[in-house]
């Protein structure tokens, strides 16, 4: 690309009329004359619209969830928001993960200690952020459809510049989906802590969990870091694989991100089902 | 016989609608058209003949026809495409199809614009470090190494990418310090290619590509692999691994540290 034969550089396009470097933009001088911020004529706005409003169904229903402080245990049971339980007030969970790290003085809902971390992973997650840049930021609302906003510096400046911790909170991700593991494991067994069983929430449970996982793993910092920042794949045929591996389920990470979205709020609404009285778990064995 | 010729040749033509920018740096507008077309056809047929029926001095830029060249790059309804290949039968025969130049760069006329910017940016990026000691003829390379720049050399250089990002689509002032996608998919070829030995040489391909390329602008919004009419995965494949290798140089203090320790026990050659 460095070819060494620049040639001189083209003079700049005339101004079209007075004022006109107050247009920036598709309006800036010497574009095309084009009134519209933009001449598609699809529903465009269908995506970031349902964007928007699945990811602020979910922020509702979680904030009422994690600040709820209650339902939230059903032997043997335990909500995804709530688990791991870090707090000196949790509910006795049987040989769940009910670890009184933070002592008597965290007096309000345990769930918060937790949820930070993926709310962390998936507020910086690629993919959200593709998501929430279009569906609330409108930067852009849709390719081709002008961004109403005057200035972008992007991510290169706080506090956007903050993105780049995501592999950080992959770490954390990591642990929290080891817990939720342990948690669906707990679930084969009956209210008095009997192995041998399960219930329909040990299926859901099971369905939460793998997607978990394969949100987890899709995650485009796990597939650098698994193999992606490698020169010589040659050399590292072991990683090589895994880093294809990684890649496919990485090619359905948006997907991923909206199933287990989708599922980890279904089991924590089951587990409050259950625990509130509302509903009776069907027990297969 | 002449019945079921004329019979024949209605069902497979139709007239359509069209509106075609016209104009220059000095302004323009959208002019209407109303066009025969045939079985088969795509935009740029129809330019094509708008321009030999009706406005013969109308400007368009197109050379291959196959989408290969990237020459023919407008906005069809608003969205950046290859004009040829754009078929007639992806639009509704009562739809109205509105034809502007790229809106990203300064219009020359009607439907060709100054596409210099893309050139400028290209000299900016430094090109392939040859590795020291190894003569032209003699570069070696597994396939498995290759493959991902290899996706990155489909490029056709239509810039609908560029034309698309809103990066500098919406921001002009942006750019001088925005590469735009298509180059910094280039230093991301370079980046990931087996035998470039720039670091040797003492570019940090990493560093520049944040610094002087403007990385941290790219919002990953995808909108360049939307468009790429070669198929490429811009954003997942080029962008988002060169945004993490930026990452390993400066936010993670882990690799960092571990670059640093196998650097220091490495004689040479390129890194892993």
């Amino acid at each position: 690309m460095a070819t060494g034969t620049e040639p001189p550089r083209a003079p700049s396009p005339p101004a079209r009329g007075t004022g006109a470097s107050a247009l920036t933009g598709v309006r800036s001088p010497g574009r095309a004359a084009v009134a519209a911020r933009h001449l598609r004529t699809d529903r465009w706005w269908l995506q970031p619209a349902g964007t928007a409003a699945g990811l602020l169904a979910f922020v509702a229903y979680s904030v009422w969830r994690a600040f709820a402080n209650a339902d939230y245990y059903a032997a043997p049971y335990v909500s995804p928001f709530y688990s791991p339980c870090v707090a000196h007030d949790c509910v006795p969970m049987k040989g769940g993960a009910d670890w009184d790290v933070f002592g008597g003085w965290w007096g309000l809902s345990p769930a918060l200690l937790v949820l930070i971390f993926p709310l962390g992973f998936r507020l910086t997650c690629y993919y959200y952020r593709k998501a929430y840049y279009r569906g609330f930021w409108a930067s852009p609302p849709a390719c081709a459809v002008a961004e109403p906003h005057a200035k972008y510096t992007g991510e290169t400046r706080l506090p956007l510049i903050l993105q780049n911790v995501h592999r950080y909170f992959f770490y954390f991700a990591l642990l929290v989906a080891g817990v939720l593991t342990y948690d669906t494991v707990l679930s084969f067994r009956d209210a008095d802590g009997a192995w041998g069983h399960m219930g329909l929430g040990s299926l859901v449970f099971v369905v939460n969990i793998a997607l978990i996982w394969a949100y987890t793993l899709s995650c485009h910092s796990c597939r650098h870091l698994i193999g992606g920042r490698l020169r010589h794949f040659s050399k590292h045929p072991v990683r090589y694989r895994l880093w294809g591996w990684v890649g496919k389920l990485n090619a359905r990470h948006a997907q991923l991100a909206w199933a287990s979205l989708v599922s980890v709020a279904v089991a924590d609404f089951y587990v409050y089902l259950v625990a509130s009285g509302v509903f009776g778990d069907p027990r297969f064995l | 016989m002449s019945t079921s010729t004329g019979a024949a040749a209605s069902a497979t033509s139709y007239e359509a609608r069209f509106r075609v920018w016209r104009g220059d740096a000095d302004g323009g507008g959208l002019h209407d058209f109303r066009v025969e077309v045939n079985d088969g056809e795509v935009v740029l047929d129809i330019i094509h003949r708008i321009q030999a029926t009706q406005a013969p001095d109308l400007a368009v830029r197109w050379n291959c026809k196959a989408g290969k060249c990237g020459s023919c790059s407008a906005e069809v309804n608003g969205r950046p495409r290859l004009m040829c290949m754009t078929r007639m039968t992806d639009f509704a025969r009562d739809e109205t199809l509105t034809v502007t130049p790229l809106r990203a760069f300064p219009v020359l006329r009607d439907l060709v614009t100054d596409v210099s910017f893309n050139y400028e940016k290209a000299r900016e990026v430094p090109g392939f470090v040859p590795p020291p000691g190894v003569a032209a003829g003699e570069y070696r390379m597994d396939q498995v190494d290759v493959d991902r720049s290899q996706e990155f050399r489909k490029c056709i250089e239509c810039y609908l990418c560029q034309n698309t990002c809103h990066v500098v689509r919406d921001h002009e002032e942006n750019k001088t310090a925005f590469a735009g996608p298509r180059f910094l998919m280039r230093v991301a070829e370079l980046d990931m290619h087996p035998l470039d030995a720039a670091a040797q040489a003492g570019l940090d391909r990493r560093r520049t590509a944040q610094e002087e390329h403007g990385l941290g602008y790219c919002n990953i919004t995808k909108c360049c692999t939307d468009v790429c009419p070669e198929g490429i995965k811009i954003t997942d494949n080029a962008l988002i691994p060169l945004k993490e290798r930026a990452a390993d140089r400066k936010y993670d203090p882990l690799v960092w540290l571990g670059s640093k320790i196998r650097r220091r026990g490495a004689a040479s050659g390129p890194g892993a």
